[in-house]
C-alpha cells in the first residue's frame, strides 16, 4: 500500500483534465436547461434522453459491469438483481430491504463459487 | 413530459435556504450516502491496490465527482494514456451529466437569483442526488429547491469521500465476497431509485427503451453503447408519448 506517499504530478495531470472534462457536462446542462421551455418538446427529449441514458447505464452495470464483478457469472447477477426486485415488491416497496437482499445474494454466490 | 410541480408555484411554505438543505442532507444521510459510500470504497480499494497515493483519490472525488468518470480516468493513467485519450474517455463516461442537468434546471431554478449559483450547485449533479431531487423538489417551495439539492449533495458527496478513505485502507482487509457485495449495490441502488420515482408513462418509455437498447448497442460498440442507446432510446421514448393520449399530471 502507498501509504502517505504522494502521487506524481502527471497523476493530478489526468485527474485536472478528467474534472474539467466532468464539470463541462454540467455547465453546459446550466446553459441549455435555463434556456429551456418546460412545456416544449426539445425538454421533453431531453428528459426522456436523460432516463434512457441511466436505465441503460443500470443495465449495463448489471450485464457488463467492470473490474471484480465481471468474474461473477451473469446468472449470479442478474439473479441478484431479481431478488432485489423481488424484496422490493415484497417488502413494500423499501429500497433498503431490495439493495440488501440483491448485494446479499452476490456475497452468497460469491462464497458458494469459490468453494 | 410533466416534470411535476415545476409549473405550479402554490405549493408548499417556504422553509428558508438553511433549513431546506439540512432537509436535503437528512434526506440523503442514511440509506444513500451508506450506498454511495459503498461505492467509493471501491474507488478507494482500486486506488489503493494499483499503487496510486490517498491524495490522488481524494483529489479525484472532490474535484470530478461522478464514479464512472473517476475510474476511467484512474484506469487511463495506470495504462500509461496521453491527456487527450483522459480527457475523451472521461468525457464520453460523464456525458449523461448534460441532459440530466438539463432536465433538473426548470426543477430546481430560483427566478432572480445570480447565474454563478446555479453553475456552481451544478458542480454537484451526479445519479443519486440527481434523482432524489426529482423525487422531491416539486414538493417544496421553489425557493427552497436548490437548497435542498446542494444539502443532499454535501451529504453524499462527504459519504463519498469518506468511502474513498475507508476502501483506500481496507481493501486488503476486507473478505472479497464483501467487496463485490459493495460493489453491487450501486446498480441494484439505481434500479430500485428509478422504479419508485414511476410518475409518467412518458418515463417509463424512456426507462425500458434505454435499458432494451442499452445490451445490443454495448455490445456493437462498448465506448459510444451508452451514449447511443440513451440517444435512441431517449428519442424513441419521446415519439411514442407524443402519439398515445396525454397522461395525466
Amino acid at each position: 500500500m502507498s501509504g502517505f506517499e504522494f502521487s506524481p504530478s502527471s497523476a493530478y495531470a489526468a485527474a485536472c483534465v478528467a474534472a474539467v472534462a466532468t464539470y463541462f457536462w454540467r455547465a453546459f446542462g446550466v446553459a441549455i436547461g435555463a434556456r429551456l421551455d418546460l412545456k416544449g418538446r426539445v425538454f421533453e427529449w431531453f428528459a426522456s434522453v436523460a432516463y434512457a441514458v441511466l436505465a441503460a447505464l443500470v443495465v449495463r452495470l448489471i450485464v457488463f459491469p467492470a473490474g471484480e464483478l465481471a468474474h461473477m457469472p451473469l446468472a449470479a447477477r442478474l439473479g441478484a438483481a431479481g431478488i432485489a426486485l423481488g424484496a422490493y415488491a415484497v417488502g413494500r416497496k423499501s429500497i433498503f430491504a431490495g439493495c440488501f437482499a440483491g448485494a446479499s445474494t452476490i456475497a452468497v454466490a460469491a462464497i458458494w463459487l469459490a468453494q | 413530459m410533466s416534470v411535476n410541480g415545476a409549473a405550479t408555484d402554490d405549493l408548499p411554505a417556504q422553509m428558508g435556504v438553511h433549513a431546506a438543505a439540512r432537509a436535503g442532507a437528512r434526506a440523503a444521510s442514511l440509506a444513500p450516502s451508506m450506498v454511495l459510500g459503498a461505492s467509493y470504497i471501491g474507488f478507494g480499494s482500486y486506488v489503493g491496490a494499483h499503487g496510486l497515493g490517498l491524495d490522488y483519490a481524494l483529489f479525484s472525488t472532490v474535484t470530478a465527482w461522478a464514479l464512472p468518470g473517476q475510474l476511467a480516468a484512474t484506469e487511463l493513467y495506470l495504462a500509461g494514456s496521453g491527456l487527450l485519450a483522459v480527457a475523451l474517455a472521461v468525457a464520453l463516461a460523464n456525458m449523461r451529466l448534460a441532459p440530466m442537468t438539463v432536465v433538473m434546471m426548470p426543477v430546481v431554478h430560483v427566478p432572480g437569483r445570480a447565474a454563478w449559483r446555479t453553475y456552481a450547485a451544478a458542480f454537484y449533479v451526479a445519479v443519486t442526488c440527481w434523482a432524489m431531487t426529482m423525487m422531491t423538489a416539486p414538493r417544496l417551495a421553489r425557493a427552497d429547491r436548490l437548497a435542498w439539492f446542494v444539502g443532499c449533495s454535501l451529504m453524499l458527496w462527504t459519504a463519498s469521500l469518506v468511502g474513498t478513505v475507508i476502501g483506500f485502507y481496507a481493501a486488503e482487509f476486507l473478505p472479497k465476497p464483501l467487496t463485490l457485495a459493495l460493489v453491487f449495490l450501486n446498480p441494484l441502488y439505481f434500479m430500485l431509485l428509478f422504479l419508485q420515482d414511476l410518475r409518467d408513462r412518458s418515463r417509463i418509455y424512456a426507462l425500458v427503451s434505454g435499458a432494451a437498447l442499452g445490451i445490443p448497442f454495448h455490445l456493437l460498440t462498448p465506448d459510444w453503447g451508452l451514449l447511443i442507446a440513451g440517444l435512441a432510446g431517449g428519442t424513441l421514448a419521446a415519439i411514442l408519448a407524443r402519439r398515445g393520449p396525454r397522461s395525466p399530471g
